[in-house]
């Protein structure tokens, strides 16, 4: 194997041997003096952070053509930098997000930071996978990492049952996969992408592959938390400890969409005719369940596990669409939702009350009083979300319904209308409660400064997307272009 | 060639029925002991199958150390085997049902069996039958040359199990007394004092 087949891995193998780094470095560090935890995560976060960073500059170098490697296991495109991309920010604003929760709760040990990187790493991988195997090899180092950090709060029954629950669950989709993926091959004898491409080609698949195909969708369905395998969303985001939720709603949702618009579009993109009607379904059902389950709720957390299975739904009808403009809607919508998400996540967690955090959506009554800055930029999130012009989910959601009248899926982009006014419902809720209630017990004043920028940068992106919207239009463009020549 | 027919069944037999009496048994001790029984003749299996390298490392793995997990396993948690099993009929008619829904349903998939037109030729591609190398260069070619990305990946997979099992369940203990030999080594002499005692005096 010469260093060719090496190169394009760069970042992946950057990223492990880093890991591995701080590894040592955090272990070595708090050995070296008794109660060093909170020292030990402060730097080992930073230097994640930095690590992150750098692997951004290594993906995007790469970035001109496509290339293979590891006996074409392993792909380098356009679409898989955009993603990388996109998923390199969201870990990094993660880690940022989780400083001060991860201090304040009294679980700021460093093997966070290092295991958020690892789930990184593995998300790298999904994007990257060329080969049923290596799909499933990244999927599971995503998942494992993600299992411990749902139940990283260990004294808090709420966080361990999270875990549990999301680990039982995610074992049996992984099952699923599995299956499917052994129907794929023993159906086509063969699990590299590019070859299945070939071989479907000409003709139509048998039954045996269908089935197989299936299997791996519903796999992959819950992994990015579509109706109906989305039972365990609201648990986990409301037992896990927020931050945390905040990382799962966003860069693993990214990864795990990106792998199945990849998957859908490039080994089975020509029997597309033969798995369409499972992802509208998918698709219908995310859009309706994720605007009327969220209508109910109370705790903030679970509104927004029922908002992202919803904008999952929104993001699959790219999918169903099945061409280049579905699949540039799926990614501007991405990118848009990871700024939304981590908004209103760094909003959520300025919500605390006497050092402790509270999560219910009426201890926001009166916020826009104690904290009118960042009240206005949740009212923007939540407008955002909602799909109100001229902010940006105005536009994410208008190429995403865009694509699919193209497509002449007119049915699916009505439903779509419909179920983002239902939607629009409970998130200005949000906003009545924060300015036409008064607290009867309000929120306290300090605000951590990361998370002041933060979501000062994140509502600016978001209020002024539409005055250049080629800076996300573009690459996104590009990156469907790069999914569907090769 | 009728040795060969009739180690296969005696292999496969035995196989089989150990597997059942792993899961029937009363005892979770016996069913450990039939378990590796069960192991032994899947080696057997393997070593008809020309593949003497995964019988050796079936043996050596899965009886020598998996086995002795499962009985240290087994000898410490002190579970109710009987009480665990005590649900089983009466989920049975139900558990019996969708297992023939799913055995249905794999028939009629099976039943439809075809292969891509080339497909067939690529799952021989994948494991060629070469007369020329040992088993055991042919595993690691596949293992270390052609699979080495899945290798590597596994084996991070390994250390991110190893870490989530730490930081879920590793605490430090107060009250313990640690040795730091710097901290010794740089003590001074001022710790120590040199006194002369007088003989049946005492300090």
């Amino acid at each position: 194997m010469s260093i060719d087949q090496i190169i394009p891995a760069l970042p992946e193998i950057f990223v492990a041997c880093m890991i591995m780094a701080l590894l040592m470095l955090g272990v070595f560090q708090k050995g070296a003096l008794a109660d060093q935890d909170v020292k030990s995560f402060r730097l080992i976060s930073g230097l994640s952070v930095g690590v992150l960073g750098l692997t951004i500059l290594l993906v995007v170098m790469l970035a001109d053509r496509q290339l293979m490697a590891f006996n074409n296991m392993f792909v380098v495109d356009g679409f898989a930098t955009y993603a990388k991309v996109l998923v390199l920010i969201a870990s990094g604003c993660a880690i940022v997000l989780s400083a001060g929760y991860m201090e304040r709760n009294g679980v700021a040990r460093f093997e966070y930071a290092v295991l958020v990187v690892f789930a990184t790493l593995g998300m790298m991988m999904m994007i990257s996978a060329n080969d049923l195997i290596s799909l499933y090899m990244g999927l599971e180092m995503q998942s494992l990492s993600l299992y411990v950090i749902a139940s990283f709060q260990r004294d808090d029954q709420r966080s361990t049952e999270a875990g549990l629950k999301y680990f039982v669950l995610g074992a049996l989709a992984s099952g699923m996969l599995l299956y499917g993926a052994s129907m794929v091959y023993g159906f086509s004898g063969t699990t590299n992408f590019s070859v299945l491409a070939d071989l479907l080609k000409g003709g139509t698949p048998s039954v045996g592959l269908v089935v197989g195909i299936v299997f791996v969708v519903a796999g992959l369905a819950f992994k990015v938390s579509a109706v109906p395998f989305h039972m365990w969303t609201p648990d986990v985001y409301e037992g896990a400890p927020t931050p945390v939720t905040a990382f799962f709603a966003v860069a693993p949702k990214i990864a795990a969409l990106a792998l199945f618009t990849r998957v859908m579009m490039e080994p089975f993109g020509e029997a597309a005719d033969s798995w369409r009607q499972v992802i509208i379904f998918i698709s219908v059902a995310s859009m309706i369940l994720g605007a009327v389950a969220a209508v109910a709720q109370k705790n903030i957390k679970r509104l927004m596990a029922y908002s992202s299975i919803g904008h999952v739904g929104y993001a699959l009808i790219g999918l169903c669409v099945a061409n280049e403009t579905g699949v540039r809607g799926i990614l501007v919508y991405l990118a848009i939702y990871l700024v939304m998400n981590v908004g209103a996540f760094a909003c959520i967690l300025c919500m605390k009350r006497g050092d402790r955090m509270v999560e219910q959506i009426s201890d926001l009554a009166g916020m826009s009083k104690t904290h009118p800055t960042i009240a206005f930029a949740f009212l923007v999130f939540m407008f955002s979300m909602a799909g109100v012009p001229p902010l940006a989910g105005f536009f994410a959601k208008l190429y995403i319904f865009w694509a699919a009248v193209d497509a002449g899926l007119m049915a699916v982009a009505i439903i779509g209308v419909l179920t983002s006014v239902i939607g629009a419902f409970y998130y200005l809720r949000i906003v009545r409660v924060m300015y036409f209630e008064d607290a009867e017990d309000p929120l306290d004043a300090g605000v951590s400064r990361e998370l002041k920028i933060l979501i000062g940068v994140t509502a600016f992106i978001i209020c002024f997307f539409f005055i250049q919207p080629n800076l996300i239009l573009e690459p996104a463009a590009a990156a469907a272009k790069a999914l569907l020549a090769g | 060639m009728i040795v060969e027919a009739l180690a296969f069944y005696m292999f496969a037999f035995i196989a089989v029925a150990a597997g059942v009496l792993v899961i029937s048994s009363k005892n979770p001790v016996h069913s450990v002991l039939f378990l590796i029984l069960a192991f032994f003749n899947s080696a057997g299996l393997f070593v008809l199958l020309g593949a003497e390298f995964l019988a050796m490392i079936l043996v050596v793995v899965y009886v020598g150390a998996v086995a002795v997990l499962f009985m240290f396993v087994v000898m410490m948690l002190d579970i109710n085997f009987t009480e665990l099993r005590s649900g089983f009929l009466q989920y049975l008619p139900l558990g019996g049902l969708v297992g023939l829904i799913l055995l249905a349903e794999m028939v009629v998939v099976a039943g439809g069996w075809q292969s891509i037109a080339g497909g067939a030729k690529l799952a021989e591609a994948a494991a060629p039958i070469v007369k020329s190398t040992s088993n055991t260069h042919a595993l690691g070619e596949i293992v270390y040359t052609h699979y080495v990305y899945l290798f590597q990946a596994a084996g991070l997979i390994l250390l991110v199990a190893m870490i989530g099992a730490i930081v879920l369940t590793h605490r430090r203990r107060t009250g313990v007394k640690r040795q730091r030999i710097a901290d010794q080594n740089a003590r001074g002499t001022d710790t120590v004092e040199v006194r002369k005692v007088e003989v049946g005096k005492g300090i």
